[in-house]
């Protein structure tokens, strides 16, 4: 018995998500008092990290067809190595790995499957475990009923743990479909972070009056090293790309720290920020619904107070060197 | 071409969420429902577009009670040609999952749409499920879509940017913001929506694997702190020593 963690490592880079997984994954399987193995498919570097993070050790299945995605190949990939390291529980990041895999996985093993989790679970009288569930207005509990399982595991939710040591890795092989979808191209903004790993996002919305106001979110952001979001109507006129768009019907997000600017608080857009740890808003009408879903409020024109919260930064940060 | 839209109902998420049964139930009185945004704006919509361009048919199929059929008829009034409801509730996704497959075995779909997720449990994990029962490729979170002869090539989203892949048909695809514009029906496609076929077909034996077992309220957010719009250094004050951000 083992618990197996699937660690993505696109273009052979492990990210964030993949030592948050494992951070997760040690947990799961100290609360089943059993031990971690991590798998990594296709090009890694620096695999034997993961062990840091609490992987026993680390498996890699260096396979070429897995080097590009395709759900089908990964997930024979994943499930054959859960057999062989005899795994009953199969985590992974919910992002867009997991949300390609988790079910395929789960299928392929006859497990229970419950996506987005975001507490470990429990044991006791049943395997166990939360999500948030009606755009966060509602923690739901699963109960799994079959044998095996696979949870996919809320990204920034989990703050990475590296207390322990470098694992040792692991080639195996496996058979593997032919892949049937072929990869044409990835197209990444160069540089920045991600918004949906983001620690930190500044945010504006229609309050801004126009696409040439953006330079004020993104020198803040840039400052801090946030990365940058908008409201959908923003992105739905063009002010800003669509992957900006944060919500119901956009990105959902849960950094430690979320900025909004002229943006009202309609509950679509709370939907997909108000897991953030902590909420700012900017908003010149007091009575705007964001105040209700903030921690720090203020109220005042963005385009004095974006400025002013510059200036501020900048001093407090050449305080700090 | 087939195509098959999975549609899906979702509580409005302006609707005031309860619970029964000592929190172990969802209480649907007064709850208003749509059909689910990503199923009806996107998957849908691009499926009509393309039968529209290429010809064919577009099903819909959903798991569900009688109490279904208005989403469904809506489907219809939108542009589905017909409709199957299994009739059946959908107690998790691999029940759902099991129930879809079992009626796409039969009939030979070229293309299968879902919605990326749910908007009330946020699931994502119907569609790469049937995908898995029905030995498919399956993209996820496909933000555009282009049909040539039986190849698509489909941009979908990942973390920063996004991904442009080709694949044969058949296949699985769940559609993200961005493969199509939300369509309003017109009273033309609501006249014809009641005369289209809704057939309803008992579900096949399958046990669900998961099932919630309690809900709860997240815990209460304590109230917001305002800060004088002067004032920015207290906020950056407060940012870096109370919530510890910055
Ligand atoms: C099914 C559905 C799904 C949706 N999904 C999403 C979603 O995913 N994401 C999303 O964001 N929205 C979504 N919406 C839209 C949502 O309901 C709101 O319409 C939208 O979020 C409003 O955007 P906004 O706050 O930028 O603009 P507005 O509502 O116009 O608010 C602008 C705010 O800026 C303030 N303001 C104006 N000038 C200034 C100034 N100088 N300084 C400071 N403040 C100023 C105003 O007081 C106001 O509060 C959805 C709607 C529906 C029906
Ligand atoms: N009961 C259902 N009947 C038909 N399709 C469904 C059902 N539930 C979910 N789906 C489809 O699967 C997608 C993802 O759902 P989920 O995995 O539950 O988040 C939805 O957007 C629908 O397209």
């Amino acid at each position: 018995m083992s618990v197996l963690v699937f660690a993505e490592s696109p273009s052979g880079k492990l990210k964030k998500s993949a030592f948050e997984a494992v951070t997760y994954g040690k947990k799961v399987a100290d609360a089943i008092g059993t031990d971690l193995v991590a798998l990594t498919c296709g090009p890694v570097e620096g695999a034997e990290a993961l062990g840091k993070a609490g992987a026993a050790k680390v498996l890699n299945i260096a396979d070429a067809s897995l080097a590009k995605f395709d759900s089908q190949c990964y997930a024979a990939a994943i499930a054959e190595a859960a057999n062989q390291a005899g795994a009953d529980v199969v985590v992974m990041a919910h992002n867009s790995y997991g949300k390609s895999l988790a079910g395929r996985v789960a299928v392929r093993l006859g497990a229970s499957c419950v996506s987005g989790v975001n507490s470990v679970p429990t044991v006791d009288g049943g395997f166990k475990v939360k999500k948030n569930v009606f755009s966060g207005k509602a923690v739901a509990e699963y109960e799994l009923k079959a044998a095996k399982k696979v949870l996919s595991v809320m990204p920034n939710t989990f703050p990475v743990e590296e207390g322990g040591a470098d694992a040792t890795v692991e080639a195996i092989s496996v058979s593997l479909p032919a892949p049937r979808i072929t990869v044409k191209e990835v197209k990444t903004v160069e540089g920045s972070v991600p918004l949906p790993e983001a620690d930190l996002v500044v945010s504006a919305g229609r309050g801004l009056k126009g696409p040439e106001n953006w330079g004020m979110v993104e020198e803040l952001a840039q400052l801090i090293g946030a990365a940058t979001a908008c409201s959908r109507p923003v992105a739905d006129v063009g002010w800003r790309p669509h992957h900006e768009h944060v919500g119901q019907t956009g990105v959902a997000i849960r950094p430690n720290l979320y900025i909004a600017i002229g943006i009202s608080g309609a509950i679509q857009h709370l939907a997909g920020v108000n897991s953030s740890k902590t909420i700012v808003v900017i908003n010149k009408d007091p009575e705007a619904p964001f105040f209700k879903a903030a921690d720090y409020g203020i109220v005042g024109d963005a385009f004095e107070v974006v400025p002013r919260l510059i200036e501020s930064v900048k001093t407090f940060k050449a305080g700090q060197n | 071409m087939k195509f098959l839209v999975c549609i899906s109902k979702t509580p409005d998420t302006t609707t005031k969420i309860g619970f029964v049964d000592g929190n172990t139930r969802f209480d649907t009185e007064r709850v208003q429902y749509i059909l689910n945004p990503y199923d009806e704006w996107y998957a849908l919509v691009r499926a009509i577009e393309l039968k529209e361009s290429n010809g064919g048919s577009v099903t819909v199929i959903n798991v569900g009670s009688a109490a279904n059929d208005a989403i469904i008829r809506k489907a219809l009034a939108i542009g589905a040609d017909d409709a199957v409801r299994i009739n059946a509730e959908d107690t998790d996704a691999f029940f759902v999952a099991s129930q879809i497959a079992a009626h796409a075995k039969d009939n030979a779909f070229d293309v299968i749409f879902a919605g990326k997720e749910t908007i009330d449990y946020n699931g994502s994990e119907v569609p790469a499920m049937l995908a898995e029962m029905l030995d498919m490729p399956f993209v996820s979170y496909a933000s555009h879509l282009d049909l040539a002869g039986n190849e698509a090539t489909i941009s979908r989203d990942i973390e920063g940017g996004e991904e442009v892949v080709s694949v044969q048909t058949p296949f699985v695809v769940s559609a993200a913001k961005g493969m199509a514009e939300q369509r309003i029906p017109n009273m033309k496609g609501i006249m014809m929506s009641k005369r289209k076929p809704l057939n309803v077909v008992e579900p096949t034996a399958v046990e669900a694997t998961s099932v919630i077992s309690s809900y709860t309220l997240p815990p209460a957010k304590s109230e917001v702190k305002m800060v004088d719009p002067e004032n920015m250094d207290e906020l950056v004050q407060l940012l870096h020593n109370e919530a510890k951000v910055l």
